[in-house]
């Protein structure tokens, strides 16, 4: 306001005023900006440099810079060596495999109930509770518990293959059936989030405009496709997008279901990342490498879809 | 009139739909639950049966009897200890930070909160490496106790939780903060006996996806076990991972395990379903 007019005095005090306000919001924020620089935005940078080098995790100082190598062992081979190269093709095709089944199902799945929920039947509260309930389960004990669901002799699953007269299927180590196992545990245990985001973009629809468009002779469906499916165009957007990112990181389902059999035929990106990481042969520098391209494509494939949603809309 | 009936028709065809729905993702857990209290011959003989023929807790009292080996109990507690810890820091910490992105006012505060907010876009799959290279050099995967450390440090600087509570902090009317400050209370004297009690159900939330996040967690835990190698020292989900794989995999006695660990949980979800469910409703209409 009147800043010129302020004698010596005045001005102190407010710088002073001024400092301790910046004191307050500075020890307020800094202790989460201090953990959030070091665990979440270094390991950003770290990680890059950390992928330029044969890496010692436990003797830094001995690692050894050797620029593109890991990069190029892991896109290209390096002469006469390229199971690395096999690895990170082969990681990467039974990531997008995974991602491409998996994707259409964990929106698809989740959208039907919600909308079946919406309807608000009977119990409706409760089936949601039911739906959710294996979304707080961790993945080892799903992975102990859907094993022995898919087991071929004693598993409950062939067991009812068995009752209805057919034969008993090697699920976990013959493929189509170790895709299967991992995409049906995958739907089982995942799918609370998505249902619960989809319906409550379905409760905010005004239910008038359904009663409306029923009056003019519009059948459900067609009241599902014109009026509810654009209403939450926003939470199918963030559905996807998170659940994209997910199945790329997908990693527990094959690493306790399949241990990436049969034949290392869903034996996904991440597993071999993690194998690079540490053991006897471990290269960091490579694991980093691997990880740092499959984040790009991941940031990629995220910035592609907001690009196409936002035209999508727009249009 | 027409309209009233379809829709009472519709109820009833969701109702079942949905009722056959909850029973197929009921069915594989109650199974897990009851195949846990077969013996090992009515394992192979009753494949389909969901309650047992002859009950038994061979399974569970074969596993405790076998504490050195899978020490689950204390597994359990190491979670336990972790993810309590992990919660308590997460949510001062945060909420603080909170205060400040909501409650204070000053230059840039939108901006840098924007920031934050974007770097989740950050794939957490190229920070597993690094982090893991960081805490092998703090030291921290020197010893047990001290492997902790990097279960429960790490994730503090996470950006959900914070979000969550930012966005409830956010909608306080200001008057009310106005009038406190009118009354002499400081910032700290605010953010402990204003803000927190107000936000109490913002702050439950956030700490159940921090207590869950960290007790669920699984690769990273992973990892560090495979370096500290001592089994006293895994967490409940490592610690059933490593009896999954292990050459002499038992059927009975897993099952128990997993079925010990899920048991808890699976109680305090039935208290505070509606609290995780609404958090999770509120992430995709605020998003």
């Amino acid at each position: 306001m009147a800043k010129k007019f302020l004698n010596p005095e005045q001005k102190k005090r407010r710088y002073l005023a001024n400092a301790k306000r910046y004191a307050v919001i500075g020890a307020f924020l800094l202790p989460y900006i201090i953990l959030f620089a070091t665990f979440f935005i270094y390991p950003f940078f770290y990680g890059i440099y950390i992928s330029f080098f044969r890496w010692n995790v436990f003797d830094t100082a001995s690692s050894t810079f050797v620029g593109f190598e890991n990069y190029q062992k892991a896109l290209f081979g390096i002469g006469d060596i390229t199971i690395w190269r096999e690895y990170f093709w082969l990681g990467l095709k039974n990531t997008l495999i995974f991602v491409l089944i998996s994707v259409p199902l964990l929106i698809l799945v989740p959208l039907i109930i919600a909308i079946l929920i919406d309807i608000q039947p009977r119990g409706y509260k409760a089936f949601r509770v039911i739906f959710f309930l294996p979304t707080v389960l961790s993945i080892s004990a799903i992975g102990i518990i859907w094993k022995w669901q898919f087991d071929t002799n004693n598993g409950f699953i062939n067991g009812i293959i068995n009752l209805f007269g057919g034969e008993s299927v090697s699920w976990l180590n013959t493929q189509p059936g170790a895709w299967i196992a991992i995409l049906v545990t995958t739907v089982w245990w995942t799918i609370g989030t998505n249902t619960v985001i989809l319906g409550a973009g379905l409760k905010e629809v005004d239910k008038q405009l359904y009663e409306a468009a029923e009056l003019d002779g519009c059948n459900y469906f067609q009241v599902l496709r014109h009026i509810s499916l654009p209403a939450i165009s926003n939470q199918m957007i963030i559905c996807t997008i998170t659940t994209v990112i997910a199945s790329f990181n997908i990693y527990g389902q094959p690493a306790l279901l399949t241990g990436g059999g049969p034949e290392r035929s869903t034996t996904v990106l991440m597993m071999f990342i993690r194998g690079q990481l540490t053991g006897t042969n471990a290269q960091p520098g490579l694991a980093a490498a691997m990880a740092i391209l499959m984040g790009l494509l991941i940031i990629m494939v995220s910035i592609g879809q907001l690009i196409y949603n936002r035209r999508a809309v727009n249009r | 009139m027409a309209i009233r009936s379809s829709v009472r028709r519709r109820k009833r065809v969701a109702f079942w739909v949905l009722l056959v729905l909850s029973i197929v993702w009921m069915l594989p857990l109650v199974w897990a639950i009851g195949t846990s209290f077969k013996s090992a011959e009515e394992i192979t003989n009753n494949v389909l049966g969901i309650i047992p023929m002859n009950a038994t807790f061979k399974n569970y009292q074969d596993l405790f009897a076998d504490v050195s080996q899978y020490p689950i109990l204390r597994w359990m507690a190491n979670s336990f200890i972790i993810a309590s810890l992990h919660t308590a820091l997460y949510l001062v910490i945060a909420s603080a930070a909170a205060y400040a992105f909501s409650i204070l006012r000053w230059k840039y505060r939108n901006l840098v909160f924007g920031i934050l907010i974007t770097t989740m876009m950050i794939p957490s799959v190229a920070n597993i490496i690094p982090l893991f290279s960081m805490v092998v050099n703090f030291g921290w995967l020197n010893d047990g106790w001290r492997s902790f450390l990097a279960l429960i440090i790490p994730g503090l600087g996470g950006v959900f939780g914070l979000f969550i509570i930012r966005q409830f902090f956010i909608n306080i009317p200001r008057e009310v903060v106005e009038s406190a400050r009118i009354d002499g209370l400081s910032d700290l004297g605010i953010f402990f006996r204003i803000i927190f009690p107000l936000g109490k159900s913002a702050l439950m939330v956030a700490g159940l996806f921090a207590f869950m996040g960290s007790w669920n967690d699984y690769l990273w835990p992973s990892i560090i076990g495979s370096v500290v190698m001592d089994p006293n020292f895994l967490t409940l989900q490592t610690g059933l991972a490593s009896m999954q794989s292990s050459n002499n995999y038992e059927y009975g006695k897993t099952m128990a395990a997993a079925i010990i660990s899920i048991i808890p949980v699976i109680i305090v979800y039935m208290f505070v379903q509606d609290k995780i469910i609404e958090g999770v409703s509120h992430t995709g209409l605020k998003g």
